[in-house]
This record gives structure tokens, C-alpha cells and sequence, in this order.
């Protein structure tokens, strides 16, 4: 399976996944009006890759900023990673955030409580 | 007398304002606001928590314009850009004050309305139970709105979401909407 990368701009995460290692990191802001169209190829990408995954999934999400719309396309993903964690493959979320940003780890915390998947909080300390 | 849109932005543009606008809301005017207000937050040294929920509450507050805005004016007598709307971000004091302005159809003011009373009656815990319930179980609007931006404002403040209608004519009203940061 080819690996996805999508560059970084103002509004839009960079996106590096390589299937053959396990290895997803989702970078950056992402605050796009149009979230679904920024986020189907990755969710289109996780759907095949679910079909034969890594023996391992490790996923890092360093967000600085998201926005509602993408809230809902950020669990999108995360549900796709719950499916291949449901079919008994190791899944890891690693969930960024910076020193005194209680707001991203609260969201992170959100998702850790919707989506039964093993999350790790990590905290960026300049 | 009605209300008067200049007269409106004129009142609101007294203060210590680091941003006012009126105009058409466009993806790009959202690029250079976001822009424009990150490099004057920077400017006075803000802190990095307060700059961050500034950001947050001026993206949701922006796109909510964005997406909900009317088209267009119909029997609005001032010459309106299309998706017209006001925005203007001051400081007052030791706080921050983002307020968007709008036309709003009157058929849409009882919905708004209840729902603004219902966020602002809520506590922090029951604010947060009512943003994962929407987020696990609404879809994405057509016009890509998520139904959860003023439950995120003021989740991020923790502040009530102050609002104003202003009667226009059978049709419009003017939809003021203040947060304070």
C-alpha cells in the first residue's frame, strides 16, 4: 500500500501516514470551513489499510489548533483506528499537547472517552 | 427609529480595537483575520493560553458567520456586500471581546435564541457531556457546519454568550453576538 502524505498549509494538518510501518502523525492546524473534503483521502486511506494493518498502528496527533468541523472528521479517523483495534491489532493514539494548553488536553480527553482505543497524553514542554 | 448599520459598527468601534470589519465573510478574509490578530497578540505579549482561546473563539465565531450567514438582503435598504457581516475584536480592560454581526432571517431567531439560553444555563460538566454527544452523534451539516461551535465558545471561556436582537423590518433582524474572552 502507497504511503499518504499531505503537505501543511494555514488552515490544514500535514499528514504523514506509511502503512507499511504502522506509522500515522497528523501535525499542525487544521480549522479548513470544508473539514470532510480535507479529511477523506486519510479516512479513505485508513479504510484500506484496516483491510491488512501493521502488527502495529501508532498514531501521533500534534495538533496546535482544530476547529469544530474538524472535531467530528478527527473521530472519523479515530473510529476507523477503533475498528482495526477491534479486530485484535495493537493501536496506539499518542495525543500532543503543549505545556498549560488545558483546552487540547481536555479534547484529547474527550476522545480517549468515546473512542476504545489506548490513548497516551503527552505534554510538550519547551 | 430602525436599526442602522453604521451607526451600529461606529458604537462598537470606540473601544480599544485591535480588528473591526464589515463586509462580505469569505474563506480568505478568515485567513488574513486569523493573521492579522495572531500578529497583534503577539505584539503585546499576551500569554499563550489567552492568545490560543482568542484564536479558538475567532475561528468558531467566524466560520459560524461563514456558514450561517444569509446570502443575501433582501429589502435591506443600505447597500449590503453579499454574506455581509461585522466583526470586531477589542480589548477592554484585561479581557478580550470578539462580536460578530449579522442579518438574521426572523424565522431562525426563536431556534438561536434557545439554544444560546441553553448553553449559557449549562454548567462546565454538562457543557461537555452536551459537545461529545453532539460530536459522536450528529453528522456534519450540508453547509459543513457542526452544530458545535457556540457549545465550544463557551466551553473555551467559560463565560455566558451575550446576544442582542435588533429589529429590522417583517424580515430581517440584526443579530449581535458578543463574546468575551
Amino acid at each position: 500500500m502507497e504511503p499518504l502524505f499531505i503537505e501543511g498549509t494555514q488552515k490544514t494538518p500535514s499528514i504523514d501516514f506509511d502503512p507499511s510501518k504502522g506509522a500515522l502523525e497528523i501535525k499542525g492546524r487544521s480549522i479548513p470551513e470544508n473539514s470532510i473534503e480535507f479529511y477523506k483521502p486519510l479516512v479513505d486511506w485508513l479504510e484500506t489499510y484496516s483491510e491488512k494493518p501493521a502488527t502495529k498502528t501508532v498514531v501521533n496527533v500534534h495538533l496546535e489548533y482544530f476547529n469544530t468541523s474538524s472535531s467530528k472528521c478527527i473521530l472519523d479517523v479515530f473510529k476507523k483506528l477503533e475498528s482495526i483495534h477491534k479486530s485484535n491489532n495493537d493501536v496506539q493514539i499518542n495525543w500532543y499537547y503543549e505545556e498549560d494548553d488545558e483546552d487540547m488536553l481536555e479534547a484529547g480527553e474527550d476522545y480517549e472517552s468515546i473512542i476504545r482505543v489506548p490513548f497516551k497524553m503527552i505534554e510538550i514542554v519547551d | 427609529m430602525s436599526f442602522n448599520i453604521n451607526e451600529y459598527y461606529q458604537r462598537l468601534s470606540q473601544g480599544d480595537v485591535l480588528l473591526g470589519y464589515k463586509g462580505s465573510i469569505t474563506s480568505e478574509l478568515i485567513n488574513e483575520v486569523l493573521e492579522a490578530v495572531e500578529e497583534k497578540l503577539e505584539k503585546v505579549n499576551e500569554s499563550g493560553k489567552t492568545r490560543k482561546k482568542i484564536y479558538n473563539v475567532l475561528v468558531e465565531s467566524m466560520q459560524n458567520l461563514y456558514h450561517h450567514i444569509e446570502e443575501s438582503h433582501e429589502g435591506i435598504e443600505e447597500n449590503l456586500e453579499p454574506k455581509f457581516g461585522v466583526l470586531v475584536v477589542e480589548r477592554d480592560k484585561e479581557e478580550y471581546k470578539v462580536i460578530t454581526g449579522n442579518f438574521i432571517n426572523n424565522k431562525k431567531i426563536k431556534f438561536l435564541q434557545e439554544k444560546i439560553d441553553k448553553i449559557n444555563s449549562m454548567s462546565k460538566d454538562e457543557l461537555k457531556d452536551m459537545y461529545k454527544f453532539i460530536l459522536n452523534h450528529q453528522k456534519i451539516s450540508a453547509k459543513g457546519g457542526g452544530g458545535l461551535g457556540l457549545v465550544d465558545i463557551a466551553r473555551k471561556t467559560g463565560k455566558p454568550i451575550r446576544y442582542e436582537f435588533f429589529p429590522y423590518n417583517d424580515i430581517y433582524s440584526f443579530f449581535n453576538l458578543i463574546i468575551e474572552v
